[in-house]
């Protein structure tokens, strides 16, 4: 019993952690068509920057509660700087091209990002353990977890449920879904498509960098971060279909228990199992478990 | 010596990714068969003792078909991104499966026995010269079944399919099958270079499947363009040649030349850089 307990407490965090990871990647597809490879690096940038943020803040001595600001701060100003120049420098040029050009165009730059990472921030590990360590950790069913883990699912149910409001509820929300629905209609109508295109791109890019920088606490942050979450957030918006919101809270979900369920009982498994239930689920359900008719284009 | 004999078996991959592309295809996973060739060729030689490099090419391409012909039911009737996804999912599967197998060495992998051709064990100096010529010849002969192939009614309707398919099902011809059939030849040429990769290294690991590898592959295959059936082996050779003086250059910004090489020949030369070669015979039959 206490096993299944921690195999969903830990299921839970993971798929909150996955879930701010894929999010951004589902809702660029959504709105701009694109599979942007360079969401690892965005991930990673996120990373870095929180790193030596907080390293900084704590160095010189601010009150370590803050730091979770830091690391929020942290994102937001890597991605307010970097997403830009990518998306008006390059990206913008390239929409006319065909899907799979564009994810090998984000492919290029995921690559370039890399090096620029490696770069600005060298190759050696940085930890920034004491944000993690602050909380202490609270007992469920006989194990202590940490409980700056449970930042992570405020974190994805925060983004989650105001990315839906900001898509449901709001003026630019139904702009949006309208640029979704048929970008040149939308731009005869007047709205700003490619402003609609930056913002969104800034704002994907964002998430995958809010997903870095609180993860940074939990892990050493290496050379090659990006290299592992962009196939994981993959996985999670493939399975729930490419550009759906709830899709990839399923898709979250799945992966996140099946992963959890087979670290505890069969840790051999582990990275095979996902993968194999991206692959069953494109076998029966092509574009994933949310996923809408689409006419044939003749 | 060792960049002609890679370039060899890059360009095999390349070759077959190159059938894809011409229909319009890209695979995010040719890593799989890549992977699986090599250790079929590392497995008979560690389980069975067998080293003779053809037999090690052959067994390659044996279980890359194999399981491309199974796979390929399912992944010939999907199109665009979700292809990519798709066998990019199938890669990734293979590399989870390597990574936790304790007999075939997990994450480290295991070395491979130099190799032997037709039992006559060469000397030590000898190893990289048979195993050059070897490459060359089994490179340059699928390379001329390629071109065969691409001469028969099946090989043509790649770029009929890429243009429009409901007209090339109307034409008579199966998509389908024909996309079935080229992901089979793809897999088994990425087999035939992943066996030939291992034995020029000596060692294989499952990084060998993982996305990044799959991503070089298809960097080679942009670059090359998908104009000739030497066009792979070319990118391949060039894609060793800009990879080894990068990294000798500056270690740690070799990925952003490669980046950036990639993103200039997508923007500059979509044809790749064989449609360079096009043009100046056109020109010259122009002067001529």
């Amino acid at each position: 019993m206490n096993q299944l307990i921690s195999v969903g407490v830990d299921g839970v965090i993971y798929s909150a952690w996955l879930f701010t990871a894929a999010l951004g990647l589902t809702l660029v597809y959504g709105v701009m068509k694109i599979v942007n490879v360079t969401h690892g690096s965005f991930y990673a940038l996120g990373a870095y920057a929180a790193a030596s943020l907080t390293g900084a803040w704590l160095a010189a001595g601010y009150p370590p509660m803050l730091s979770y600001l830091v690391l929020l701060a942290a994102a937001l100003l890597v991605s307010v700087v970097v997403a830009p120049v990518i998306e008006r420098g390059i990206l913008r040029f390239m929409y006319a091209k065909d899907e799979v050009v564009i994810l090998l165009i984000t492919y290029a730059l995921f690559l370039v990002l890399e090096d620029v990472i490696k770069l600005v921030w060298g190759v050696n590990p940085y930890y920034i353990a004491q944000p993690y360590a602050l909380l202490g950790s609270f007992t469920v069913g006989g194990l202590a977890h940490p409980t700056y883990n449970l930042i992570l699912v405020v974190l994805a149910l925060v983004s989650g449920l105001g990315l839906t409001w900001l898509l449901r509820g709001t003026r630019v929300g139904k702009l949006l879904r309208a640029v979704i629905h048929d970008p040149e209609v939308s731009r005869a109508m007047g709205i700003n498509v490619n402003r609609y295109y930056l913002v969104t791109f800034t704002f994907g890019s964002m998430l995958a960098a809010l997903a870095g920088a609180f993860t940074a606490p939990t892990v050493s942050v290496v050379p090659g971060l990006g290299v592992e979450i962009i196939v994981l957030s993959f996985a999670v918006v493939v399975i729930g279909g490419l550009g759906s919101l709830p899709g990839a809270a399923l898709g979250a979900v799945i992966v996140g228990m099946v992963r959890s369920a087979s670290v505890h009982y069969w840790p051999e498994v582990e990275l095979f199992v996902i993968y194999f239930v991206m692959a069953m689920v494109l076998a029966f359900r092509p574009r994933g478990l949310f996923s809408l008719a689409e006419p044939r284009k003749i | 010596m060792f960049l002609v004999t890679m370039a060899c078996a890059n360009g095999l991959v390349a070759l077959g990714l190159m059938l894809l592309l011409r229909a319009g295809l890209v695979s995010f996973g040719q890593a799989l068969y890549f992977c699986l060739g090599a250790y079929a060729a590392g497995g008979i030689g560690r389980f069975f003792g067998v080293s003779d490099i053809f037999l090690q090419m052959l067994a390659g391409a044996l279980t890359a078909g194999f399981f491309a012909f199974v796979l390929g039911f399912l992944l010939a009737r999907y199109r665009g991104i979700f292809f990519g996804l798709l066998s990019l999912a199938l890669s990734m599967i293979l590399y989870g499966l390597l990574v936790k197998s304790q007999a075939l060495g997990s994450t480290d992998g295991f070395n491979i026995q130099p190799s032997t051709l037709f039992g006559i064990r060469p000397g030590p100096e000898w190893v990289r010269y048979s195993v050059l010529a070897s490459a060359a010849i089994v490179a340059l002969g699928l390379a001329l079944a390629v071109h065969r192939y691409l001469r028969t009614p099946l090989g043509q309707l790649g770029p009929a399919i890429k243009d429009n398919e409901i007209r090339v099902e109307y034409m008579g011809a199966s998509a389908r099958r024909a996309v079935h059939v080229k992901y089979v030849i793809a897999a088994v040429l990425a087999g035939v270079g992943g066996a030939l990769a291992a034995t020029t290294v000596g060692h294989i690991d499952p990084q060998m499947a993982f996305w990044t590898t799959s991503g070089e592959f298809i960097f080679i295959t942009i670059l090359a363009g998908i104009g000739s059936v030497v066009a792979p082996f070319a990118g391949a050779l060039l894609y060793g040649i800009i990879h080894t003086t990068a990294y000798d250059l500056s270690p740690n910004t070799w990925q952003m030349s490669l980046g950036l090489s990639l993103l200039l020949i997508i923007v500059f030369l979509p044809e790749g850089l064989w449609s360079l070669v096009r043009k100046m015979r056109m020109q010259n039959a122009r002067h001529s």
